[in-house]
């Protein structure tokens, strides 16, 4: 063997080593705002690494910074999925901080709109460059057919990420699974309560069906 | 030509209707600046062909960046199949000229819109004034 095809013979094996630890893939948890997307993150992250990613609350735009958990193992009939998962501020088209003033003060609502608005900025930016899947959630007691939803699905589409839905919220008694699945019939719809921790078997299977 | 008036004057809104053609020569930044430049000064936007997914994306990114409290509060954008709007709709009879199965775009000022879904007839007053 020449010495060059031995210097390619070695490289190769390099590059090979390099590559074949695959990178974990990095799933954003996208959908408008209040729709469970950070109690789900906290129950995925609780359930394979025990902490928690943030805070969650009944007051819209509670995320307000991408958040990111490493590592996260799911095992599934006996293989071990990693993923990162990362907590996105429910997007939308409009903030207005006089939403917030019934919960807080004046300048804690403006400076939580503030923060929203660069929030939602930075979760756009996180999608077109930074991720390789997504969960996108919904409150399955709301109508999911928004601008919003129509809009995110087509750019998530566009960059053909694989994309799971989760009809979330199925405990409450206005929830219509049936109600996502017509609005996204191109897409597979999980159904699941991310509070009360229902049907999260067929959530960790589908995920590492998807992403793994 | 039509007035701009006040945002409280709920029956002098202005309507900029941006045809195909002069949207494909922009680039992305110039369009979402076009827009948003009449959203800001309380105008109603609508375009005859609509936006590519990766151009909506940058438009909610930048339609965030300029939210000011008391000031602006964002965008309403509403998407209509150009197919069904042909048939029915006062806007596509607006668009009616194009074969294209495009999207028809409207966007506006969020705290103005409500009043353009809520009463088409509106829109026609307005659109007969132009
Ligand atoms: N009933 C019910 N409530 C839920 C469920 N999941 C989340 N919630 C509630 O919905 C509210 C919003 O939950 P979050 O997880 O903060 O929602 P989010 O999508 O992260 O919201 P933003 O960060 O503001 O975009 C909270 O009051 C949660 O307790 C669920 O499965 N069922
Ligand atoms: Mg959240």
């Amino acid at each position: 063997m020449g010495l060059f095809t031995e210097l390619k013979d070695s490289i190769s094996r390099v590059t090979e080593r390099l590559f074949s630890e695959q990178e974990p893939k990095r799933i954003g948890i996208y959908g408008p705002p209040n729709a469970g997307k950070t109690t789900l993150a906290n129950r995925i992250a609780r359930d394979w690494t025990g902490d928690a990613v943030g805070a969650e609350s009944h007051v819209p735009h509670e995320t307000r910074r991408a958040r990111r958990k490493e590592n996260v193992e799911i095992e599934r009939d006996g293989k071990t999925v990693t993923i990162d998962i990362v907590d996105t501020p429910g997007v939308t088209t409009k903030v207005d901080y006089e939403e917030f003033t019934d919960e807080m003060s004046k300048d804690d609502a403006i400076r939580r709109s503030r923060e929203a608005t660069e929030g939602v900025a930075e979760a756009m930016h996180w999608l077109r460059e930074d991720v390789d899947g997504v969960i996108y959630v919904l409150d399955s007691a709301e109508d999911p057919i928004t601008q919003v939803n129509t809009m995110l699905i087509g750019i998530i589409e566009s960059r053909d990420l694989p994309v799971l839905i989760f009809a979330n919220k199925i405990d409450l008694e206005e929830s219509s699974v049936k109600r996502i699945e017509d609005a996204f019939p191109q897409h597979e719809t999980i159904p699941l309560s991310a509070k009360e921790g229902d049907n999260m078997d067929e959530v960790y299977d589908s995920i590492a069906e998807y992403f793994g | 030509m039509p007035e701009a008036r006040g945002k409280d004057d709920a029956d002098g809104v202005q309507i900029d209707l941006i045809s195909g053609q002069r949207m494909d020569e922009m680039a992305t930044m110039e369009k979402i600046r076009m827009i948003l430049d009449g959203v800001h000064d309380g105008k109603i936007v609508i375009l005859e062909e609509g936006l590519t997914p990766d151009e909506e994306s940058r438009l909610i990114e930048v339609t965030m960046t300029e939210i000011s409290p008391d000031e602006f509060n964002g965008i309403e954008i509403e998407t209509y199949p150009k197919s069904s709007a042909n048939n029915s709709s006062l806007l596509g009879r607006l668009m009616g000229n194009s074969e294209s199965n495009a999207k028809l775009t409207v966007i506006g000022p969020a705290d103005q819109i409500e009043t353009l879904h809520k009463d088409e007839t509106l829109i026609s007053a307005l659109v007969s004034r132009n």
